[in-house]
């Protein structure tokens, strides 16, 4: 049997610390992205090339569906909405490099990206219905409701990490297994849909970010939607 | 092989195989429903498809869950030492 995905293999230690392959890859992944994107964004002009016209085009997505997804202006969300897509999209196709698993099909990275929409969550609120106005958003529609609504928190952040979890490892796990069952050829079929598999399920992690944020923010003090600060 | 792996072993299988039952007839619900609705209203297409994904992930959830207490059952198990 392969071994347990449960379970991290130290790369090497720096003095006490020990370096998994998981931080590798993912420090990898960002620094492919940050040096595409300095690179890309480097020179950017109103008569865009080929490569900032493909930019923009991202970017455009990115900002029709958070808005249609919220009904407001996408730009305070832009960066870390997108940054969790783009991120998770590229830790998921690193199992295309050889030799490669995924960041996100281990547990510690997809706890980590879940903490991000938690605490996101929370920013989001109090910025935008003040403090007492978050709180008051929990005891929403009656005060019966509170501690659903506490509980809900913490289930739907737990349920973001364990679906990215789930889903990556099992197609990292279906592959070793086929792998070792028929080697040539047989895999290849089962690494695409890994590869689409990780695709929605980036989608799917930065939708259910901004229908979240998107809830925190929504609250009763905030019937301004659209706000037009471009 | 001792009785608690081989026990561990079968109750991993039966949360996979049962626990994909009910996500599976739940998502076959829940693409019949987008169907209809996209045959009805083509133009929505869109926002049908968005919404049905984000609920396909939801139903999709529990499955995981299954499995990730299959995982636990066979990698993880707190009473095989």
């Amino acid at each position: 049997m392969n071994d347990s995905p449960l379970i991290l293999q130290t790369a090497f230690s720096i003095g006490p610390v020990p370096i998994t392959h998981v931080v590798l890859t993912t420090w990898a992944v960002m620094a492919v992205l940050a040096g595409g994107c300095f690179l890309l964004t480097r020179k950017l002009s109103v008569e865009a090339g080929s490569a900032q016209t493909v930019l923009e085009l991202l970017v455009g997505t990115i900002d029709a569906q958070i808005e249609s997804t919220m009904q407001r202006d996408p730009a305070p969300f832009r960066t870390l909405i997108g940054t969790l897509f783009i991120f998770i999209l590229f830790a998921n196709w690193a199992s295309a490099v050889p030799n490669v698993e995924p960041p996100t099909a281990h547990l510690e990275t997809d706890a980590a990206l879940a903490a991000i929409v938690f605490a996101a969550t929370i920013f989001h609120g109090i910025k935008s219905n003040g403090p007492l106005g978050y709180l008051k958003t929990f005891a929403e529609p009656s005060w019966v409701m509170i501690p659903l609504n506490l509980v809900e928190q913490i289930t739907r952040t737990f349920s973001l990490m364990v679906r990215l979890f789930g889903n990556v490892m099992s197609g990292v796990f279906v592959v070793g297994i086929v792998l070792s069952l028929a080697g040539l050829l047989v895999p290849i079929p089962l690494m695409a849909l890994d590869l689409l598999t990780g695709a929605v399920q980036a989608y799917i992690f930065a939708v259910l970010a901004t229908v979240f944020i998107g809830a925190a923010v929504s609250g009763e003090g905030a019937e301004t939607p659209r706000k037009d600060t471009h | 092989m001792d009785m608690i792996k081989m026990v561990s072993i079968l109750g991993a299988a039966l949360a996979v195989s049962f626990g994909a039952i009910g996500p599976a007839l739940g998502e076959g619900r829940a693409v019949a429903a987008a169907m209809d609705a996209i045959a009805r209203q083509p133009e929505a297409a869109g926002t049908l498809s968005r919404t049905l994904f984000v609920g396909l992930a939801m139903i999709e959830t529990m499955a995981i869950y299954c499995l990730v207490i299959a995982l636990l059952l066979l990698f993880a198990n707190p009473y095989t030492v």
